[in-house]
């Protein structure tokens, strides 16, 4: 497998997992903040939504004390892996997720909820149904977070370590094909960058609009 | 992404697309999982020796005789021996030997040897009103360039080259500052492209010179100084300090870098031509 086509795959691997990981924490994440709201709720979002600020390096750097050899987490050997780069995505995402999920609840009818609980559904038909209602923001909460992901550097560089072939993802080249003066391939990845983000967010509007 | 979608509104479905969910998701993980089975180590090296080519030459000709692959985290020699130190990796390729001696001497490294050397030159713009002093003549060069401010850049980040660069300030007795010394904290590579943009002085290994020369308006200056010389030395993590580390595997790639067969493979790798690195095992 050459460089070009690797990079696309783990990039691809490793953000398209930690968006998976992202959609079954911070959704439910989200639903509970809009629909439980209380004083411990609002600083919850707050907090969310100061982290969305954190810069990549910032999560890279804290994951890196916690995954390395002399960390707490340093028996597992997860260090310069691509598991090591999902886990810090999903912790630099997670807030994206449940802020962008949050909104998308709380934009349903003040009474949405009080509304299919008197319908007297049952707890997880109640769910789905507020889901489902919620779709458009839901759907532009995964593209949001899909795209912050694939087009990070810091986390991927720090806790992949820019291995040749196995953790080398299309930013990391660039950043470093820019480093050695060869332009071309990091323009030429670039642009796949977006070509793919174009793909995914063709792929999810045709999801919002299909009824 | 449509099984995230019809998992929304098409209740009757959801078993079915949860356990396309769940295939996707394993699918993804056991991507994973299989390249964990691979027999691997990991090394930590200077940025000169992988971005040069080198490594990409090496490290399949050893994967493929004994099926053990070497993956590579390029960074500054001084951030190698610390990942080193950490037991993030298995086995350190520096260009440091002050910095070695210590990791060493402290007991993080063990069976330390040399495996090659080029040499340091000082690359800048070409100034006809440069005063004449000996091509071969560093200190005279670094107090030219610290009297006169030229524009200098430092890589900044404990990298060999940087200690090498801090060991000449102070042989010369100089402590450089001032808006002429500019502290990068780059990469080789990155650090000739600033210097070629400001037309400034730098320090570089000779190897990642000549793959970045077509590329650069600079040229060498002074070279050929002996107290320029530049060498590399591979070590393994020490295992009494970090008894996680694949002792045996690394045991074999050092014995074999450092073998006729790893030494001449070094010696025949050239770039535009030019060999980079000279073999010099014992």
């Amino acid at each position: 497998m050459d460089d070009f086509t690797s990079a696309v795959l783990v990039s691809l691997n490793t953000s398209l997992l930690a968006t998976l990981l992202c959609c079954v924490v911070g959704i439910p994440l989200g639903y509970y903040l809009a629909f439980n709201k209380h004083k411990v709720t609002y600083v919850a979002i707050d907090i969310l939504k100061t982290l969305l600020a954190v810069p990549t390096v910032v999560v890279g750097l804290v994951c890196f004390f916690f995954l390395r050899r002399q960390g707490v987490f340093g028996d597992l050997a997860l260090l310069f892996t691509q598991s090591a780069i999902v886990i810090g995505q999903f912790i630099l995402a997670i807030p994206i997720m449940a802020t962008l999920s949050y909104n998308a609840f709380s934009s349903l009818d003040r009474c949405a909820h009080e509304t299919v609980r008197t319908l007297g559904l049952s707890k997880v038909k109640a769910v789905v149904l507020l889901v489902s209602e919620a779709r458009f923001g839901l759907v532009a909460a995964i593209t949001q977070t899909f795209g912050r992901l694939i087009g990070e550097v810091g986390v991927s560089m720090m806790l992949g370590g820019n291995i040749e072939g196995y953790t080398r993802t299309m930013t990391t080249t660039i950043a470093l094909e820019t480093s050695k003066g060869e332009l071309a391939l990091g323009l030429k990845l670039g642009g796949v960058l977006l070509l793919i983000a174009l793909i995914v967010n063709m792929l999810l509007n045709r999801l919002q609009k299909k009824k | 992404m449509s099984i995230i979608g019809n998992l929304f509104y098409k209740p009757t479905c959801r078993k079915m697309h949860v356990a396309l969910f769940y295939v996707v998701l394993l699918f993804t993980i056991s991507t994973n999982a299989i390249s964990a089975d691979t027999r691997f180590i990991n090394m930590s090296t200077t940025t000169s020796t992988e971005n040069s080519g080198l490594l990409k030459v090496l490290l399949p000709l050893f994967k493929s005789e004994t099926g053990i692959e070497v993956r590579v985290i390029a960074v500054g020699s001084g951030k190698a021996l610390k990942l080193g130190e950490g037991g993030d990796v298995d086995v350190v390729l520096a260009h440091a030997p002050e910095a070695e001696s210590i990791f060493v001497a402290k007991g993080f490294g063990i069976d330390r040897r040399a495996v090659m050397y080029n040499d340091f030159v000082i690359i800048g713009p070409k100034i006809n009103s440069l005063p004449k002093i000996k091509k071969n003549d560093v200190s005279a060069a670094f107090k030219l360039i610290a009297e006169k401010q030229l524009s200098f850049i430092s890589r900044g980040d404990e990298s060999g080259t940087h200690m090498k660069e801090n060991i000449i300030w102070k042989s010369i007795g100089v402590t450089p500052k001032g808006a002429w010394y500019i502290g990068a904290g780059q990469g080789m590579e990155a650090v000739i492209m600033m210097a070629n943009e400001k037309q400034a002085f730098t320090l570089t290994d000779r190897g990642t010179w000549y793959a970045m020369e077509p590329k650069s308006s600079l040229v060498i200056l002074f070279s050929d100084d002996p107290s320029l010389f530049n060498p590399y030395h591979i070590m393994a993590v020490n295992p009494e300090k970090n008894p996680h580390v694949k002792a045996g595997e690394v045991k074999q790639f050092i014995d074999w870098i450092t073998s006729t067969k790893g030494q001449s493979a070094i010696n025949n790798f050239k770039v535009n031509g030019k060999q980079l690195f000279f073999g010099n095992a014992k």
